[in-house]
């Protein structure tokens, strides 16, 4: 299990590093295999800081991540090689993820050549094969071409293959269908859906509701750092209690139904003060927190 | 008003079964590369010129019939088949042409190592602080505008002053770890927005440590940043180093092409219309760092595809 | 009629040859209609946007017409366009957060943008301010760096600024794109507020987004590859889509309330075809469920009621009832 507990970031900014920001206040989760588990948030929320700590890339300034007990912050070279071999991620933007003068299988000779020396090329080639079966990709389509050869679709699906080839427990997809069309959003939601049934966990972020809504079992919502509300999907979705959870659902464009005419003002979101507790959180039914005030 | 709302559309089960269309394979970055290269004007030119320059400097000192120093022919001769003088005499009676050839060398010498020292430094200080960032990128931004403020005519009379012989390793060191600076800052910059791409982030999510990402990730998507670069490098240190050996400041123990005109200055050749004397260093110095100014203006084009022409 | 539209291509010009980026479409905007032009990415919606203001370096008209309340529109002509520009036809562009000069204060800026137009600043300034307010801004942003202002309020900003001298027509690309979802819906309110208070005749607002469209466009087209697919009320379209395009795509959206466990959608398979070398015939037909031989010949645009739609099939069957299985091939 994953877990993070009561992990706060805060960055120094401005020169010397005299200024203050906090990401991310207070917050604390469990990932169990095959649950998807929902980040929901707005740009500046903190939940892709959230990402990046549990993937090590960021380390937290207060609170611990624990993986089955071990705290990964204590992690260094081989132990945390090991770590990378049961957590893994894909980010946002598909042609960012690639360096763009090499192939985009390149990916796949890095990992042979870092978690599987022992492993010979036919051995490899075969696994690497089923691997892009398993992601819905046709091998002879996209191995041994340039990024800028493949479409965002196929890139995401690689890097899911990628990750799919180190037998992972877990997964942290911090935005990954938003640079993506429309048609191929689905597929790519769909084969995550296929992962979580065989046994991954998945750390869903996003900040479009409906994709939450669609896979998730769990859902958390941030704001400016701090969980707002949590719970089961179903509870959070159909029976929201905090204000701004229901401001975000009114303001999710539907298919079927008309937004309220209300007036053209945006909400004004004050930022919490960087001394600021972050609210705690009640239970108002079972599986379904809220933060108080 | 919706009236009977149209049933769900299956897509044809297996994607493997829609027809693709094909699509138009573009060529590899390479190959692209190559085919506007040779189309580039400023680059072929330049490069031509260039080579032909380093040709003349190879093989100039082993056809010339006198060492550079050494005196004995007739004072003041203009240029003549006879005897080798092919570019004359100077003032004392040393050969132009073995002067020239020797300074040519010297120049391409003093380039490459000024700018090749220079790089260096520039390269190490500009990924570090790029990488790193935060604390390690103030301080070494600190350095490099330290070094930048430096006066270095006035440093390096200091170092003149104690130094008994100044030889074109000396010239070369001096000008590589004095002007490094701005290729640090540019470095640092480029790096700097390589590091927030997520392929840095997923380098290390494979387990590579920091020097394997700036090697293996980073250097090689700036390969091209990193030759033109040195081609500026080599250019501002001939153009340096003979605005040094102009002012005295040179090697002492050899002639180069700065040297030249200076001596042509100071023994007046410019009014006893020694025109062989002064002319040839200044049009080489001239055409050398105009013909790698020139190329590197054309690589720019070939490597950046937004400035070709259509 | 506001605007109509007749046959236009655009290509843009490329060492590879020509990309048909937009390869003759026809339409109508009438006065204070809001019409959506959605689409995926290279299918045409930001060259059409783009095309009937300012054709940047690499485009290239080829043919059509545009007239705007019965004057022809010189796109072809960069110079003779200028007369047109910010006073009949304006635009917000995508990223307009990145459209208002970092170093200048905002309201120094637009002083500046009015007196290149010729017009008074001063005599602006009012309307200006009463217009900042009606949505839903301060009129003190005016002394404000960008940088002092969150990516919605920019966005509003922008969009004051240019239906500043009330343009017949204002073109939105992808306004809402970059935007949190509940700045988007203020930013799409804001476009309604400004059409119905009549500073804006019409509106065609772009994105990939249907479901916003749905929530603020009266009518909606739907391109494909460069081509016109479908067109109907918003209202319409999404619930009784014709084209097989529209059809997979409208059941492709994952809407608040649909789950996974329920109810899996499916995407579209394939990928749009390259508009260097366009195939012939409907464009669609190598993705689509119901193509026949006949869809090797490019369908017409067959336009009845208000609705139209470029589909062999779906001009033939206007409302189909039995569920629809895809052909084998």
């Amino acid at each position: 299990m994953l877990r993070l507990d009561h992990v706060s970031k805060t960055y120094r900014t401005g020169s010397l590093g005299r200024g203050r920001l906090t990401a991310v206040r207070d917050v604390s989760l469990e990932l169990r295999p095959g649950e998807v588990l929902s980040v929901i948030g707005e740009s500046g929320s903190g939940k892709s800081t959230i990402g990046r700590m549990i993937l090590r890339l960021l380390l937290p300034t207060a609170g611990s991540i624990t993986y089955d007990e071990t705290d990964i912050g204590a992690l260094h070279r081989g132990a945390l090689k090991d770590y990378y071999r049961n957590v893994q991620g894909v980010f946002q933007d598909p042609f960012s993820s690639y360096n763009p003068i090499f192939k985009a299988d390149r990916i796949f000779s890095i990992l042979h050549a870092e978690f599987f020396p022992r492993v010979d090329a036919d051995e490899w080639r075969q696994r690497v094969h089923e691997a892009l079966e398993s992601v819905g990709l046709n091998p002879r389509d996209c191995l041994h071409k340039f990024p800028h050869q493949l479409s965002g679709g196929q890139l995401q699906r690689l890097l899911i293959a990628r990750a799919l080839l180190l037998d992972i427990r877990y997964l942290v997809a911090d935005e990954i269908i938003s640079m993506l069309d429309a048609s191929t959003r689905i597929d790519v939601l769909n084969l995550l859906a296929d992962l979580k049934a065989r046994g991954l966990g998945i750390l869903f972020i996003t900040h479009d509701l409906s994709l939450g809504n669609y896979i998730s079992d769990t859902t958390l919502i941030l704001r400016h750092g701090c969980i707002v509300e949590m719970g089961a999907t179903e509870k959070v979705f159909g029976n929201p209690r905090h204000p701004y959870t229901q401001d975000l659902l009114a303001s999710v464009p539907l298919l079927h139904e008309k937004w309220r005419r209300d007036s053209a003002k945006a909400p004004t979101v004050t930022r919490l003060p960087e001394q600021a507790e972050a609210p705690p959180l009640v239970h108002v039914e079972d599986d379904h927190l809220v933060a108080a005030g | 008003m919706s009236s009977v709302p149209t049933a769900p559309l299956a897509s044809p089960a297996d994607p493997a079964q829609v027809e693709e269309p094909p699509i138009r394979q573009p060529m590899s970055g390479f190959r692209e590369s190559l085919h506007f290269a040779l189309r580039n004007k400023k680059l072929l030119y330049g490069l031509s010129m260039t080579t032909a320059l380093l040709l003349f400097a190879i093989i100039g000192p082993l056809i010339a019939k006198h060492a550079p120093l050494a005196y004995g022919g007739r004072l003041s001769l203009a240029p003549t088949t006879r005897d080798g003088y092919w570019f004359g005499t100077t003032l004392q009676g040393q050969d132009v042409f073995a002067q020239f050839v020797t300074g040519l060398r010297l120049a391409f010498i003093v380039g490459a190592l000024g700018g090749g020292i220079a790089a260096v430094i520039g390269m190490v200080i500009g990924f570090t602080a790029g990488y790193r960032a935060g604390i390690v990128d103030e301080v070494l931004n600190m350095l490099t505008n330290v070094v930048l403020v430096i006066p270095t005519f006035a440093l390096l009379l200091v170092i003149a002053a104690y130094l008994q012989v100044r030889g074109i390793l000396m010239e070369a060191v001096f000008i590589g770890i004095t002007s490094w600076p701005w290729a640090a800052r540019a470095l640092r910059a480029q790096t700097f927005s390589l590091v927030s791409r997520e392929f840095v982030d997923m380098a290390r999510l494979s387990g590579r440590s920091s020097r394997q990402i700036i090697f293996k990730e980073i250097a090689p998507n700036m390969s091209s940043y990193l030759f033109m670069m040195f081609i500026l490098l080599f250019g501002g240190a001939i153009l340096i180093a003979a605005t040094l050996d102009f002012i005295g400041l040179g090697p002492s123990n050899t002639i180069s092409l700065g040297q030249m005109m200076q001596l042509s200055v100071q023994n007046a050749a410019l009014q006893l219309h020694l025109w062989w004397w002064f002319l040839p260093p200044g049009l080489a110095i001239m055409a050398l760092v105009g013909s790698l100014y020139v190329m590197n203006v054309g690589l720019d084009e070939v490597f950046n595809p937004k400035l070709r022409e259509m | 009629m506001a605007l109509h539209v007749e046959d236009l291509r655009v290509y843009y010009r490329t060492l590879a040859g020509d990309v048909k980026a937009l390869d003759g479409v026809t339409f109508e905007v009438a006065d204070g209609e809001i019409m959506g032009l959605a689409g995926e990415s290279g299918c045409g919606k930001s060259t059409l946007g783009k095309s009937l203001i300012r054709l940047d370096g690499r485009m290239r008209y080829v043919s059509g017409h545009t007239v705007l309340d019965g004057e022809e529109l010189p796109i072809w002509d960069d110079a003779a366009m200028n007369a047109f520009r910010f006073r009949r036809v304006s635009i917000v562009p995508q990223y307009a957060m990145s459209a208002l000069n970092p170093t200048r204060r905002i309201g120094r800026m637009i002083h500046e943008l009015l007196r290149s137009r010729g017009v008074d600043p001063h005599r602006a300034q009012p309307e200006l301010e009463r217009r900042l307010e009606l949505v839903g801004l301060d009129p003190g942003v005016l002394g404000l760096y960008p940088i002092e202002l969150s990516g919605g309020m920019k966005q509003r900003v922008v969009m004051v600024i240019s239906t500043l001298l009330d343009p017949s027509l204002l073109i939105a690309d992808e306004i809402t794109s970059a935007l949190d979802v509940s700045t988007q819906k203020a930013v799409a309110q804001t476009l309604v507020e400004i059409r119905d208070r009549g500073f804006v005749k019409s509106m065609i607002f772009i994105t990939h987004d249907l479901a916003v469209l749905y929530q603020v466009a009266d009518t909606i087209l739907v391109m494909y590859a460069g081509k016109l697919a479908e067109k109907a009320p918003a209202d319409e379209i999404v619930a009784n889509p014709r084209h097989p395009y529209t059809r997979l795509l409208v059941s492709s959206l994952p809407e608040v309330g649909v789950r996974y466990a329920e109810k899996e959608l499916t995407g579209i398979p394939g990928r749009p075809p390259s508009l260097l070398d366009p195939p012939s015939g409907c464009r669609f037909r190598h993705r689509c469920p119901l193509a026949t031989a006949q869809c090797e010949q490019e369908p017409p645009w067959v336009e009845e009621d208000g609705r139209g739609v470029a589909c062999w099939e779906a001009s033939k069957a206007p409302t189909a009832t039995e569920p629809l299985v895809g052909n084998a091939r």
